[in-house]
């Protein structure tokens, strides 16, 4: 593998990572995580469409008129995320349940519209592939680290197997039962987000307005 | 009656699907930094979600559904798998034919709303609220009200989010936070507000 396809590969996943960064595919990255075997089929699920969709766009890419190409992506992104849809129905059926509505979501999920929009229609085959398999992964890292916080500290478990043993059974541990709540979500990917901008100040946002304290000019100078 | 109030009230309110489904948040957070932005969109999302969940129910009631097709004499026939690619393209014809129809007939509106319209084909609060009809198997009336109620939700969740923003932008935050970071600890503050309402039993 060449060094650009590595690149291509490996970026999004902390320096261009899709959910932090370009602030898409946020609405499943919230509602899956609260168990950790739901968001590992979720992003196996994401994960598959979107390098197939890239790929798929990438090779009509030539053929699609620019005024229907939305419809065309459609098409293909919901072809695709049918057959997933089926594949967990007939495999995996009480994790399907589970997912509810958020497998048939992967069709309007921006990162696979995004990315067949920004990368696949100008790109070859190979690297879009690639970029949606890399872009896929990036999604997945920010999802596996939420899920896991949120199923060890929620409910002392991983993949319902218990490691932190709960209080009601006899052990020491407490669980916090805010982080098994929808809304932790949101805290915990605001606290990646600062950790994630910490580490590498060049994703930080310049403010809208420069705060001066009015009584204290050593800083305001 | 009683029942499309308590329906209207509970996808207003307890079901909302900004911020207990996390649904169309890509454009929540990205379009919520003016509350007239906000509002514009708001309205669009209030009137395509009114259009496509009576549609598609129309579509699931007597196309998709197992056993659907009796009254053309193919009671065997279950197109369920076709479900998701027939939602999502009637959402995006309802969307191409209303910016259409408001360009031609209501040119102001159009210009206001103009950029979001074709954006809310991606939403997945739009495509979440048919599959959760769907998934609820909602009668005609049920999903009219659901669809109108399930939008007017929505909008009011960006509007009220865009208000919170606009007066953040004045406040001081730690370098790594501003912008995105702290547009989720809001909205995770609001969507715990939002759960007091889930005690309500309707």
């Amino acid at each position: 593998m060449s060094y650009e396809h590595r690149k291509i590969l490996f970026e999004p996943i902390v320096d261009n990572n899709p959910v932090i960064l370009q602030v898409l595919g946020i609405c499943s990255a919230l509602a899956v995580t609260s168990k950790l075997s739901t968001t590992v089929t979720m992003c196996i699920a994401l994960t598959v469409v979107t390098a197939l969709s890239n790929a798929a766009i990438s090779v009509i890419r030539n053929h699609i008129p620019s005024s229907i190409r939305i419809i065309v992506q459609m098409t293909i992104i919901s072809s695709l995320v049918i057959v997933t849809d089926q594949f967990l129905k007939a495999y995996a059926f009480t994790i399907s349940k589970e997912l509810s509505v958020f497998v048939g979501l992967i069709i309007t999920n921006c990162i696979v519209m995004g990315r067949a929009e920004a990368y696949a229609m100008k790109h070859p085959p190979l690297p879009s592939f690639l970029d949606g398999l890399g872009n896929g992964l990036g999604y997945s890292a920010l999802l596996l680290v939420i899920g896991t916080i949120r199923e060890l500290l929620g409910s002392g478990s991983l993949f319902g197997y218990p490691i932190l043993l709960l209080e009601r059974d006899g052990g020491w541990y407490v669980p916090n039962g805010l982080l098994l709540l929808p809304p932790s979500a949101f805290f915990l990917i605001g606290l990646i987000i600062w950790v994630v901008r910490s580490w590498k100040p060049a994703q930080v946002e310049q403010p809208e307005f420069r705060i001066y304290h009015a009584h204290r000019p050593e800083v305001a100078s | 009656m009683t029942e499309l109030i308590n329906l209207f009230i509970k996808a207003v309110f307890v079901e909302n699907l900004a911020l207990t489904f996390f649904l169309g948040m890509c454009t929540f957070l990205a379009v919520s930094k003016q509350i007239a932005t906000a509002l514009g969109l708001g309205i669009a999302v209030v009137v395509v979600q009114t259009l496509t969940v009576p549609i598609n129910n129309v579509i699931y009631q007597f196309l998709i559904r197992d056993g659907a097709l009796e009254w053309a004499g193919l009671s065997e026939m279950n197109l369920n798998f076709l479900g998701l690619i027939s939602y999502i393209s009637v959402i995006a014809a309802v969307v191409q034919v209303l910016e259409m129809f408001l360009d031609r007939h209501v040119p102001s509106l159009y210009n206001s709303l103009g950029i979001f319209l074709p954006l809310i084909t991606v939403n997945c609060a739009i495509l979440g609220g048919s599959l959760f009809m769907v998934e609820r198997d909602y009668s005609f009336s049920e999903s009219v009200t659901y669809g109108v109620g399930s939008g007017v939700g929505w909008a009011l969740a960006i509007v009220a989010m865009a208000g919170v923003r606009e007066k953040l932008k004045y406040s001081d935050i730690p370098a790594g936070l501003q912008g995105l970071g702290v547009a989720f600890i809001t909205a995770g503050l609001m969507a715990l507000g939002f759960m007091a309402f889930s005690g309500i039993q309707l």
